[in-house]
């Protein structure tokens, strides 16, 4: 194992450094975008309420590799060209954006009806109130469930490998066909997948207890 | 039209006998792991010494890695150490592995969260330890268990899909097959693969939904 990370230092740390890029990008993405279905979802005009849980329940119910392959596919094939890593990381955007939807309209539905009411009779807008009022104390309960996106997102990155995102799956995968030493290979690149995600999950695990003891 | 060429009766087929495939790996997966992953999720409640703390560790490993790793881990490096699965059980067994890890810390979440009074309650009425769990605590525990459970299940399904990397002649692989012979097919078969993954998942969360109204 050890001649492995000795003799491939770069590819192994390229594939690392294209994972946490992939993950950051689409988590930042997703957050926008799935912040606003959520509102969307929440909507009183009924076409678009509706339009949101669309978006949401179908890419909730369809696999990410599906979604990633569209991008890698379908969409060079008709629109315009598109690299492995490119697609990959708005497929898991997309997929992920679903899921943070879900879990920010929880937490919006989870923020007391009074206080909208407050924000609204201080004479803020509807938006306004949104915004400043509902919000932020909306992310304040999500926070858990977010971190569990993000650790998701992470692992489901590897997905790139089947697109040829050169992420540290598919780095793994090319120094295992390379050396035929698949065993080590893998316990390897699975250690370094733990290198980012265990410590996520300790500290959200954390964060829970925390927030669990002050409310 | 290509549309209605694509979906000739011989590709239709060839994509319903995918799907018996993605069915079969999920639904046996789903066995396993359930078992496997009530088992374990018992024993870190039941926080035995020293045991308790090892199975927790190794799950804390096992879902804290990408499954398709698990995949390729399964079905390339296992060989090498000289335990060999043909690929219909590598998926299932990487699957298993990985979702029993899931399911146990589902199972052991939901038991926590019944308030340790019902334990002393039950314990102090007489009955044995096993069967104040059995008979008081799950019973309980399962309602708050239930919805994590479902979309863990939907995961799973939609996880069968990674193990068209393995060859795995299921429902992503089979309709792969067909747009490889004409490009022009790509469309119609994205279409019909999100079709039959969603209805399937979708229709098992809103059963599932259905379900928790009832309990509550």
């Amino acid at each position: 194992m050890l001649t492995i990370l000795t003799t491939y230092p770069d590819v192994l740390i390229d594939g690392f450094i294209n994972t946490l890029f992939s993950s950051v990008i689409a988590l930042f993405f997703s957050l926008i975008i799935g912040t606003l279905m959520a509102i969307l979802q929440l909507a009183k005009n009924k076409w678009i309420s509706g339009l949101a849980n669309a978006y949401v329940e179908f890419f909730k119910n369809i696999p990410l590799l599906i979604i990633v392959m569209f991008f890698y596919v379908v969409v060079p094939l008709y629109w315009f060209s598109i690299n492995g890593f490119t697609a990959g990381t708005i497929g898991l955007t997309i997929y992920t954006s679903a899921f943070i939807a879900e879990t920010v309209r929880a937490g919006i539905m989870g923020v007391p009806k009074g206080q909208t009411e407050a924000g609204l009779s201080t004479g803020l807008t509807q938006n306004e109130t949104m915004r400043y009022i509902v919000l932020p104390q909306a992310f304040k309960i999500v926070i858990p469930p977010l971190g569990n996106q993000f650790i998701n997102l992470v692992k489901n990155s590897s997905v790139l490998a089947m697109v040829t995102g050169l992420d540290l799956m598919y780095q793994g995968d090319l120094i295992a066909s390379e050396t035929f030493n698949t065993f080590d290979t893998y316990i390897l690149i699975g250690l370094i997948y733990l290198i980012i995600t265990l410590p996520l999950t300790y500290l959200m695990s954390y964060i829970e207890r925390r927030l669990n003891v002050t409310s | 039209m290509t549309i209605i060429e694509a979906f000739s009766w011989m590709n239709i087929r060839f994509l319903l006998d995918g799907l018996l495939v993605t069915v079969e790996v999920a639904l046996l997966s789903i066995v396993f792991s359930f078992i496997i992953g009530a088992i374990l999720g018992l024993l870190r409640y039941m926080k035995i010494p020293v045991f308790s703390k090892i199975i927790g560790a190794i799950v804390d490993l096992i879902r804290n890695l990408p499954l398709l790793l698990i995949i390729f881990f399964t079905y390339f490096a296992l060989p090498q150490i000289g335990i060999r699965f043909d690929i219909f059980w590598s998926a299932v067994a990487a699957l298993t592995i990985f979702e029993s890890a899931m399911l146990s810390e589902i199972i052991r979440a939901g038991l926590n969260s019944v308030p340790s009074g019902q334990m002393e309650a039950g314990r102090s009425t007489g009955l044995s330890y096993l069967q104040t769990l059995w008979f008081i605590l799950i019973p309980q525990a399962f309602k708050a268990m239930v919805p994590p459970i479902v979309s863990q299940l939907i995961s799973l399904i939609k996880d069968t899909s990674l193990a068209t990397i393995i060859s795995l002649p299921e429902l992503t692989h089979n309709a792969r097959i067909i747009y490889g012979q004409n490009t022009t097919y790509v469309i119609p078969m994205f279409i019909a693969l999100a079709f039959f993954y969603f209805i399937i998942c979708y229709a098992l969360s809103k059963v599932a939904k259905r379900f928790e109204t009832k309990l509550a």
